[in-house]
């Protein structure tokens, strides 16, 4: 109180020694928010550890205990956790409890002895760090992101959860669009595709887009444009490489002979396929052909030499693009030239 | 000489608390809530006017006790407990108030407003983490959500013309723990949960208790600008339903806008319009800015908010009726007082004892 003569200076000059103290320069924010993205990823992993060691470890129930077996007892746990909500999920959504038990083992079946996937180059995986997975796009219904995504999950140990950025077309339609979060899908866009890179994951891309999985038959494994080169403005600013990675037998899943656009434009889809199946056969053509597979994991274009800056130069980011559309498009030529037929 | 601290909104959960909790603190001088209705707590040394917000009289208030803190932390989140009328004008009206009168108080340091993660509305196609640089999507499709936005405009607006006033926006994810009751808290209160058919939105919630420290440190610190106040992790609708104990009913079409049209005509069902799109796209924002430059660290995850709200559920079946607890809670506050003022012999000894009773306080 015996400040009370100097006036009501006193307040703000208390308050703002205390303001000087805690200031932070934009630098020093910048760096620790990369530091927070750096670590959230091992976060994420201590978070699921701690996690699941505090799910409850109930007594079993009548049923499970009328269950002699083994498979019907692990179905019985299965339902038992879904009930209860005893599992779980990472904070992209991605739901390793559903995707372990149903999700893969059922596309296991397809990707194992439907489509035999034949997986290449698996070296030109970073064991450490992020990395792009650029892929061409085919197929009228994307089969390839769903076989690349379990190619990743199957044969790269260090990655068990690929990234796959999917187009907004899919985050509208019901079911689908909450099954491929639970997937680890996430939407196509720079904000999330830089913060996966960024805690040092495995993202899959598909810069063709629509233009690239709606295209003719006849049209079959030529590459389409690549967008804006976004992907390459995403690798550039966070650093990661670029992995180009060919899949071959796609292509033959559901030929594509002719667009009904008016249809298309009725239904506010980007195509309208017109297949030997579908829509002749209605829903049976939806079933894929059996053709066999081959993705090819290409030598990857390293951006790390090139400063942060480069993202907004239009002509470093279309001589990347370029690059990795050649590297591409020759995997695809030669993986055709040594393939025997469509389905062996 | 302290801090001199001004909270509107003392009847609701966040002012409440931020008061209660200030009171402990002495580094605060004076504490002053502004509210029309009965604090949430019996105050020791809150002073509390009450006054209305809206009315143009607030400026004196500000002006009269020369406050160097106000915490605008009035906001009404539920469109079901005062109707949409009221709680337009109290939302935007009252901070339209609140901020032009601070605007003309010199002594005025620091200003912090409870805003809401609901300002970037849920879009199905929009990045998986809000940021705080991110604005909103689409225009506003919910009351709730024009409210915000307005909220937030008015504090950018403050923030311009009073530049030497350091400004804190507080974007909250939904509250839930153990006491506090909201739009959500209630959604998730439900026997029976209807949800829309099809859709299963990741969610995500602030532990009541990381909440009211947020709004503590806010009050105290200098931090500046608009910060996320959520959890780290996120969970599906589903599961949030799941471990709560309720039953999911995906009885809603699939389909935000029909949904609302059906919701509109079933008065029965306790699901507010502005929850709707949420219950279709969800929404989950980054708590970066919160961790790096509001230097708070959340102590709960998502998933300890749920639990505790699962708790709340669980004892309410086994606690007495409220209203009995209501004439419990009465007659022990009066005891005390009676005891109190028995022992007043002694000068400068206040004291005071209320139960805390949990439940039934609304979020502000």
């Amino acid at each position: 109180m015996a400040d009370k003569h100097t006036g009501a200076r006193v307040i703000p000059l208390a308050q703002e020694q205390r303001r000087k103290a805690r200031k932070v320069t934009p630098n020093e924010v910048a760096a620790r928010a990369r530091a927070v993205a750096a670590s959230r990823r091992e976060a994420r992993a201590s978070r699921r550890r701690a996690e699941v060691a505090r799910l409850p470890r109930g007594r079993p129930g009548p049923i499970y205990g009328a269950l002699a077996d083994p498979r019907l007892r692990q179905i019985a746990r299965f339902v038992r956790r879904r009930l209860e909500g005893q599992y779980v999920v990472d904070e992209y959504g991605y739901d390793e409890d559903l995707v372990d038990d149903v999700f893969a083992p059922l596309l296991d079946v397809l990707y194992e002895k439907y489509w035999r996937v034949e997986v290449k180059g698996l070296e030109n995986i970073p064991t450490r760090g992020p990395a792009l997975v650029c892929a061409n796009h085919s197929g009228v219904l994307p089969w390839d992101a769903v076989m690349l995504a379990l190619a990743i999950r199957n044969e790269v140990p260090t990655h068990p959860v690929p990234r796959i950025l999917a187009a907004d077309l899919l985050w509208r339609v019901p079911f689908l669009s909450h099954w491929a979060r639970k997937a680890g899908i996430t939407v196509a866009c720079a904000a999330d595709a830089e913060r996966l890179l960024l805690e040092g994951e495995i993202v899959g891309t598909f810069p063709e887009g629509f233009k690239g999985i709606g295209k003719p038959f006849s049209e079959r494994y030529r590459l389409q444009r690549f967008g804006r080169g976004g992907f390459v403005e995403v690798a550039l600013r966070t650093g990661a490489r670029i992995v180009p990675v060919g899949i071959v037998g796609a292509e033959e899943i559901y030929p594509m002979l002719g667009d009904l656009t008016p249809l298309a434009r009725l239904f506010g889809l980007p195509y309208f396929p017109v297949t030997p199946g579908f829509p002749l056969l209605g829903p049976l053509g939806a079933i894929p052909l059996p053709s066999k597979w081959i993705i090819e994991f290409g030598p990857p274009v390293e951006v790390d030499d090139l400063s942060a800056d480069a993202a907004g130069d239009a002509m470093t980011i279309f001589h990347i693009g370029d690059a990795v559309r050649d590297t591409l498009q020759q995997i695809l030529y030669r993986n055709l030239m040594e393939r025997r037929s469509w389905f062996w | 000489m302290g801090q001199r601290i001004l909270i509107t909104g003392t009847s609701r959960f966040l002012g409440g608390m931020l008061a209660k909790r200030l009171e402990s603190d002495p580094d605060v001088e004076t504490i002053i809530g502004v509210d029309t209705d009965p604090p949430l707590f019996e105050f020791e040394r809150v002073e509390i006017v009450r006054a209305d917000i809206r009315n143009p009289l607030f400026v004196k208030v500000l002006q009269a006790t020369g406050v160097d803190t106000v915490v605008h932390a009035n906001v009404v989140t539920d469109e079901l407990e005062i109707g949409r009328g009221l709680m337009k004008e109290v939302n935007v009206i009252g901070s339209m108030q609140v901020l032009a009168a601070c605007q003309k108080a010199d002594t005025l340091r620091r200003v912090v407003v409870r805003s809401s993660t609901e300002v970037y509305g849920s879009e199905p196609d929009t990045a998986a983490f809000f940021t705080e640089e991110m604005g909103p999507e689409t225009s506003a499709k919910s009351g709730y959500h024009r409210d915000v936005l307005e909220v937030e405009q008015y504090a950018r607006d403050f923030g311009r013309r009073r530049p030497d006033v350091s400004l804190c926006v507080l974007r909250y994810a939904n509250i839930l723990g153990n006491t506090v009751n909201n739009p959500m808290s209630l959604y998730l209160g439900q026997p029976v949960v209807p949800t829309l058919l099809g859709f299963d939105p990741r969610i995500q919630f602030i532990h009541e208790d990381d909440a009211v420290e947020v709004l503590v440190h806010a009050a105290k610190s200098d931090a500046q600008g608009i910060f996320n106040v959520a959890a780290d992790d996120a969970v599906y609708l589903s599961q949030a339903i799941r471990l709560a104990g309720r039953i999911q009913v995906p009885l809603l079409p699939p389909s935000p806008a029909l949904a609302a049209q059906i919701l509109r005509v079933l008065p029965f069902v306790q699901v507010p319009l502005n929850l709707v799109r949420y219950l279709a796209f969800g929404r989950v924002s980054d708590n970066t800015r919160l961790k790096t430059v509001f230097e708070y660290e959340p102590r709960y995850t998502v998933l300890d908010a749920i639990h505790d709200f699962a708790l709340k559920k669980r004892a309410e079946r086994i606690k007495p009726e409220p209203a009995e607890q209501q004439w419990e809670d009465d007659l022990r506050r009066f005891i005390d007082r009676k005891l109190a003022e028995a022992a007043d012999a002694g000068p400068g000894m206040s004291h005071s004892t209320h139960g805390d009773r949990p439940g039934g306080h609304p979020d502000g």
